[in-house]
């Protein structure tokens, strides 16, 4: 220990940078972004060589929609997301109202109810034959849908209201940490200054929670253009769809991956754009848990309005898509409660703790190797880990299969031809691929909320932690762990709460007689029986809420409140 | 070092389970969901002791028993459509069997000539009619659904659905590819709404009074008077198999395929026979309201209340070979909007 005080204290000019003991750290992050990058290789190789070209046939005649489509819907789940989830996250950690205790973890549930499932929930009440329209006929005497007009669910704007819906506690939950981590002085120096609460929201805390907030969004970003049940469910014809169309129906792998291939980059832009933005920017917040935030009183009629804010997509997102499920449940008890439960969920249980520890030790590497290597190179590293989230499911699946496969043919082949037997298929189709499946997928979620939150604690902390002789692993579990729990908290529930519901990658991966919760689900929603299944459905959603009462505690634990 | 530790330990663990493949077994790849096919291995499973394993998703197996290669442990490949089929064929994935039983219990036009895959169910493409406001004889072919009397009173699953391109191919097969063009225009024109939701949901469409008449497969409506929740629908439309009078019903099968890597061959051509005997094709034409492969197994009693179907000729081999068309066919046409 004393030698290693000496060799800090002798490089001690730039704590930060790189020195012989902090080597370790870059090699890990490239060696672990070589490998988690493969998969998104693997498609754009696939892309390189299609069966057919398929652009002339796209572009003359399905292209067109497929972008304007995305962009809109796009466009459309961030508005809702961003509305939703900030003003939430602001109410709960900044207002007093009744009932604010119980919506800080009750404004999370919608994220537990899979898109495809709500989708199926509102299309069975709201479409025409569904009991909403059907009373209102019987009320009011229409007799066809030419009496009277009434929204259209299976819609684009059905679409984006559906993903809007259970999306938006991505960016509550990463704007709720961020402001939980802002010190409430810098309000009160914005007030004192002059500026009214809502000015002070958007020109002091907004800003601060800007990288916070802007993972959150373009996760759901992500989300929303990987999306493949509720457009397809909905005919609303996105780039996805285009994607599943060419590979599926035209056959043509190739095509399919130069499409994912497009998406990629619209999503490298997009977060490029982003962080560009805000490339001068920088700051620390001092992190002082002894100044308790004061939250606001606030007089009846503005509580009352916090309380309809915070409840309304409670209702909508979860409450009542759960008492649907909940009926559906009841009618179809006796078909869908059998044994094989119990197994499901435990399988499901497993691979969503396994996929959130290793893509948090993953996330936290990363994001902390690019805090001590702050190079050009380590940035570029830290977005390629995170492509896979950028892929949708079943080609990121694909991605998955051709490496692993390639790998355990090779060891096949030494092996046959230099031990005479054959070691077979290793890690293909076993849980080790879902894992690896559900980390590419996922790595994103963490290591971007894991790298918002370091960027937010000053070097000084660093400085004094290695001017004090630990190195920096020493310095990242006795100083930064414990500053970012909430954070990665919220990332472990994050990736969770993802991999619970994650379908097309699952469907594709698993070993044989291996059924998750979301694939039993699916094999009766995808057969039109989504009634039949959903007491599994339910159980998604339950498996979801436990963690999600559990950690949100944890994170408000995080912060003394007054 | 200890992640590295970790993920080889991880590793290890989860490829055991694979690397366990016992003799008295046999692994499926399965674009049919697996309930519908409970019934069936387990009764395989009862008559023989061999155990059945199963893998359901709809997209990517043939790319993953492409990508595992020689070492893939799925011996048989089960599809719910004939390009499916066709698919595995054309990239070489699926060997031939020269088998007897096969033979005899499936007739020639429903296996493939090299025995590269075997129909097990067949299931018609029929035309939903509202029993109220539909005449009995007022449709009776496919053509007829772009006549204009039909106009705002149709509706349709997405264009792009396999079931929808392959009875789509069929009549590029019937009147050449500018016929057919013409008549999916005009059957656009005449939708009630934007196509969407699946077969169930046209007939639910009708009985709502949303449009009069829907296109949709034989067993959805089979299902649906078989669940006391969807009988009152099912029973607001009646069925009218197209054709039947002429070339006949466009029909679609559900089939399998022996992999080229097939560790378990033996068993799993034990499978492949047991599944063509009248016993299986019975409990597979009743659990999901098919018509069975083997011609000397009746329909379930529900099927056959229905009346006979008379399936198109056409060799499916021509069908699937004409997907590509009909989809491309879908998006000139702009079916979806």
């Amino acid at each position: 220990m004393t030698e290693a005080i000496t060799a800090e204290q002798t490089g001690a000019d730039s704590p930060l940078l790189a020195r012989r003991t902090s080597k370790r750290w870059l090699i890990t992050a490239a060696l672990t972004t070589a490998i988690v990058v493969l998969p998104v290789l693997s498609v754009i190789i696939l892309a390189l060589f299609p069966e057919e070209n398929i652009w002339p046939h796209l572009l003359d005649t399905t292209l067109p929609r497929y972008l304007s489509t995305t962009l809109q819907l796009m466009a459309g789940v961030a508005v809702i997301t961003l509305t939703i989830g900030l003003a939430t996250a602001w109410a709960v950690t900044m207002c007093e109202f009744p009932g604010r205790k119980f919506f800080e973890w009750a404004m999370l549930l919608p994220f537990a109810v899979p898109a495809y499932v709500i989708a199926y929930v509102y299309t069975s009440l709201l479409d025409y034959a569904g009991p909403v329209q059907t009373s209102l006929r019987e009320w009011f005497g229409w007799r066809n849908a030419t009496d009277y007009w009434f929204p259209e669910i299976r819609s684009l704007e059905g679409a984006t209201l559906m993903i809007g819906l259970v999306l938006y506690p991505y960016v509550y939950l990463l704007a709720r940490a961020a402001f939980l981590e802002q010190s409430p002085s810098l309000f009160a120096v914005s007030r004192s200054l002059g500026h009214s609460a809502l000015s002070t929201f958007f020109r002091v805390v907004l800003p601060i929670a800007r990288p916070a907030v802007a993972v959150g969004l373009s996760l759901v970003l992500m989300e929303t253009l990987n999306d493949f049940g509720t457009v397809d469910f909905f005919a609303v014809q996105t780039l996805t769809a285009g994607l599943f169309d060419t590979w599926m129906n035209l056959g043509n792998l190739g095509g399919a991956a130069q499409i994912a291939t497009t998406m990629l980059a619209f999503v490298v832009i997009l977060v490029t754009l982003e962080r560009y933005s805000r490339r001068k920017q920088q700051q620390f917040a001092a992190r002082d848990n002894r100044d308790p935030i004061r939250r606001f009183t606030m007089s009846f009629p503005r509580q009352l309005i916090c309380v309809a804010v915070c409840a309304l997509p409670v209702i909508f997102g979860f409450l009542l898509p759960a008492i649907t499920l909940g009926q559906y449940a009841w009618e179809y008890f006796d078909e869908s409660w059998n044994p094989d439960f119990i197994r499901n969920t435990l399988n499901s249980l497993f691979l969503s703790g396994t996929a959130a520890l290793t893509t948090l030790v993953i996330g936290v590497t990363l994001a902390y190797s690019r805090r001590l290597h702050n190079t050009r190179g380590m940035q570029i590293m830290m977005r390629l880990s995170s492509l896979g989230y950028a892929m949708p499911g079943a080609v990121l699946a694909v991605g998955v299969i051709v490496p692993l496969a390639a790998f355990d043919n090779q060891v096949d082949s030494v092996m046959r031809d230099t031990f005479g037997f054959s070691s077979g298929l290793l890690l293909s189709g076993s849980a080790f691929a879902l894992v690896f499946a559900y980390t590419v997928r996922f790595l994103a979620v963490s290591a971007g909320s894991v790298e918002s939150a370091l960027q937010k604690i000053t070097p000084s902390m660093d400085m004094a932690s290695r001017s004090l002789g630990h190195t920096p692993g020493q310095t990242l579990v006795k100083v930064h762990l414990p500053m970012l729990r909430g954070t990665l908290i919220t990332a472990a529930l994050v990736v969770f709460v993802d991999v619970m519901k994650e379908l097309p990658a699952t469907l594709i991966l698993r070993p044989f007689n291996f059924e998750t919760l979301a694939t039993y689900v699916y094999q009766f929603a995808s057969d039109e029986q989504l009634a039949h299944s959903a007491l599994p459905a339910l159980i998604i959603v339950l498996a979801g809420i436990v963690p999600i009462i559990l950690m949100s505690k944890s994170i408000s634990g995080t912060r003394s409140i007054s | 070092m200890r992640l590295k530790l970790a993920a080889t330990a991880i590793a290890a663990a989860c490829a055991l389970p694979v690397q366990a493949s016992a003799d008295g077994e046999v692994n499926i790849y399965s674009y049919r969901q697996a309930y519908l096919l409970e019934p069936l291995l387990n009764a395989f499973e009862e008559e023989t002791g061999i155990e059945t394993k199963v893998v359901f998703a709809k997209k990517g197996l043939a790319e993953r028993l492409e990508r595992e290669g020689r070492n893939s442990p799925a011996d048989l490949v089960m599809t719910v459509d004939i390009s499916r089929l066709n698919e595995l064929v054309e990239r070489d994935l699926v060997q031939g069997v020269d088998n007897d039983t096969l033979e005899q219990n499936i007739p020639e036009n429903l296996r493939h000539p090299d025995g590269k895959w075997f129909a097990l169910t067949t299931r018609g493409r029929l035309i939903f009619a509202s029993k109220e406001r539909v005449e009995e004889g007022e449709i009776t072919t496919y053509e007829g659904l772009a006549d204009d009397k039909w106009n705002d009173r149709i509706c349709t699953r997405s264009g792009k659905h396999p079931y929808n391109i392959a009875l789509f191919s069929s009549m590029i097969a019937h009147h050449g590819e500018e016929k057919a063009e013409e008549w999916l225009t005009g059957l656009k024109d005449n939708l009630a709404r934007k196509p969407q939701g699946g077969d169930r949901d046209q007939i639910k469409a009708i009985h709502a009074g949303e449009c009069d008449i829907a296109i949709g497969n034989s067993y959805y409506y089979g299902n649906m008077l078989n669940d006391e929740n969807q009988r009152e629908q099912a029973e607001a439309v009646r069925l009218v198999f197209p054709n039947a009078d002429g070339r006949g019903t466009h029909i679609n099968i559900s089939g399998i395929a022996l992999t080229n890597s097939a560790p378990n061959r033996d068993n799993a051509v034990r499978l492949m026979e047991f599944l063509s005997t009248p016993k299986a094709q019975k409990i597979y034409a009743e659990a999901n309201t098919e018509y069975p492969a083997n011609p000397d197994v009746k329909p379930s009693g529900i099927v056959a209340e229905w009346g006979d179907i008379n399936p198109d000729d056409l060799s499916l081999q021509e069908i699937a070979e004409h997907r590509n068309a009909a989809v491309k066919m879908v998006d000139r046409v702009d079916y979806d909007n």
